[in-house]
């Protein structure tokens, strides 16, 4: 009961002081929404056409919302030291980091629905497997959100954050198969589509909203999740070596 | 009485400087315990290995009876913090600060509400509750700080410096809640620079100058050796060169110290005439502007023990911060 009041609190604060911060309003929100918009009005002359863009387009939102937020809350606490204060107090470091990466987590989520939400007007959405539409949208949200944590834990600055996620973030939106099959690419580049865990998420959302998937559904499910639970380790064990020094 | 505190052969380098070298000392239920010296001594590493902020290199940790030598984060329940800076949540309010702390802490939301309305009244900042932290003065934000360090009502409260670099009222009033919470019952550890303050506030205090403790004791019993020194400290707006040497022929039996800014500093073991020293001094040419006599303090154990003089000792912290 006490640990859970401790996380309701810390997600709740860092969602009502960190949503709205400028780096947040930029890269989590206006740059999805922006690609969204662009593809859709793009695709204007064949409707149809929405139906391919949407995966991408959504896994792009969720990408750069979860990404985005993680810089601010756990980069920026650590910068003004307010972070020692979460970690003095008596919660175990896995539930202190999920407390952080929570929000990031439902924001993600939220974010993958506006371009949902603008196709809807336009496309008839139907035909969508929403029961593999929805857990692909929440484990892409939970594995981009730790890949977010694996690259603010590692840095000083919020910028260096930013600037570090896009060095993952713009090469996976072209390597993951987000708008084009990851068969269509230079054989020499498909090998590395299959070490990012967007891959899978881009798959799964493919496959939900026109049918065309190259894994089965369970093979996408599971990496993608081993995916997160090794990144979220992997920053556990860096806040552990580096932070606590 | 049972020690709150245990520390046994603590030890931490960091690449190639040895930050602190084998601490040993205990802390006993209910004591406030000091930790005094200069910066760099190695007095927030040593917090920071206590609070489960750093790992030790060697040595063990006791906390409450807790073994938290290979378990940091044993006794974090049982224990507040306050650091070195203040850090807490600039766009939050100073009430809402004080309850996300005690939700850190589990506490239930009516009863964070109402500790947080209780510390803000005791800690002078109700009428500042609904304003952001970022916006308080460095006064004002060390004290809401040492509030959330003590919403869930700790038995053992570490505190690192708690009055560096803020005003005189403000350092004044935290130093008496710092001693009602000592009458309370709570055992604190306290990092200072302030000789005066550890004097004033302490039980016990340790000496710890480049990482190693170079004594530890009562105030009293630090004090005692220099207790029937008699001193006397003299001010001048000019003075002339060897006076110190015309000083030690014409006076026997007492110890001149010729300090910076014109100050001669005497003692001795019998009580001093201050008629005669100053009308030899103004006979030598001197310019005496104040004579008067001392307490004979913790500063001089310090000075003795340490090598380190206080008011450089001040100084060199002041830099980084306002004055007292």
């Amino acid at each position: 009961m006490k640990r859970g009041i401790a996380f309701w609190n810390i997600l709740v604060k860092d969602m009502r002081t960190y949503y709205l911060k400028p780096p947040n309003i930029s890269w989590g929100l206006i740059f999805p929404l922006a690609w969204a918009g662009m593809f859709f009005i793009k695709s204007g002359e064949s409707l149809e056409s929405i139906r391919t863009l949407l995966p991408g387009v959504t896994a792009v939102a969720v990408l750069f919302g979860t990404t985005s937020m993680l810089a601010v809350t756990v980069t920026f606490e650590k910068k003004n030291r307010s972070f020692e204060r979460l970690l003095t107090a008596p919660l175990p470091l896995e539930l202190l980091m999920l407390a952080k990466t929570a929000g990031a987590i439902l924001f993600g989520a939220a974010n993958a629905f506006l371009p949902v939400l603008m196709a809807s007007f336009l496309v008839d959405l139907s035909a969508v497997l929403w029961h593999v539409f929805v857990p692909a949208v929440i484990l892409i949200a939970a594995a981009s959100t730790f890949l977010g944590l694996f690259i603010a834990v590692a840095v000083s600055e919020v910028f260096e954050a930013q600037t570090f996620s896009n060095f993952f973030r713009f090469p996976m939106l072209f390597l993951c198969g987000l708008f084009f099959p990851v068969e269509k690419l230079p054989g020499v580049l498909q090998p590395l589509a299959y070490v990012l865990p967007l891959t899978y998420g881009a798959d799964l959302l493919h496959g939900a909203v026109h049918g065309e998937h190259a894994l089965p559904y369970s093979l996408d499910l599971f990496l993608l999740s081993a995916f997160g639970a090794g990144l979220f380790a992997a920053s556990l064990w860096h806040i552990k070596r580096k932070w606590i020094l | 009485m049972n020690d709150a505190i245990v520390v046994e052969g603590l030890s931490k380098r960091f690449g190639k400087v040895q930050a602190v070298s084998e601490l040993t000392f205990s802390v006993r239920q209910g004591e406030l315990f000091g930790f005094l010296g200069p910066n760099g001594a190695g007095k927030t590493t040593t917090i920071n290995m206590l609070t489960g902020l750093a790992r030790p290199d060697a040595g063990a940790i006791r906390l409450g009876g807790i073994d938290c030598t290979n378990r940091p984060r044993a006794a974090l329940h049982r224990i507040g913090v306050v650091p070195d800076e203040s850090n807490l949540y600039p766009e939050l309010t100073g009430f809402e600060n004080l309850c996300f702390c005690a939700a850190l802490y589990g506490l239930g939301k009516a009863e964070r509400r109402a500790r947080a309305r209780e510390l803000l009244d005791q800690f002078g900042l109700a009428p500042a509750a609904d304003r952001k932290f970022g916006g308080y003065s460095k006064g004002m934000k060390r004290k809401l700080t040492i509030a959330a360090g003590i919403i869930h009502r700790p038995e053992i409260l570490f505190l690192d410096e708690p009055t560096s670099g803020i005003d005189v009222a403000s350092a004044r009033q935290l130093r008496q809640r710092i001693a009602d919470l000592h009458r309370a019952g709570t055992t604190i550890f306290l990092t200072t620079h302030y000789i005066e303050e550890a004097e004033r506030l302490c039980g016990r205090i340790a000496f710890l100058v480049s990482g190693r403790i170079v004594r530890t004791d009562t105030v009293a019993h630090l004090i005692h050796p220099v207790h029937d020194k008699h001193v006397v400290q003299i001010s001048c707006s000019t003075m002339p060169n060897n006076i110190g040497s015309r000083l030690l022929e014409s006076f026997s039996g007492m110890e001149f110290t010729i300090r910076g800014h014109g100050v001669i500093r005497v003692e001795a073991g019998e009580p001093i005439r201050v008629g005669p020293l100053v009308r030899f001094l103004e006979e030598q040419g001197a310019e005496v502007a104040e004579a008067r006599r001392m307490r004979p303090s913790l500063e001089d154990i310090f000075v003795q023990i340490t090598g380190i003089e206080a008011n450089a000792l001040s100084k060199e912290k002041e830099k980084g911060g306002g004055g007292r």
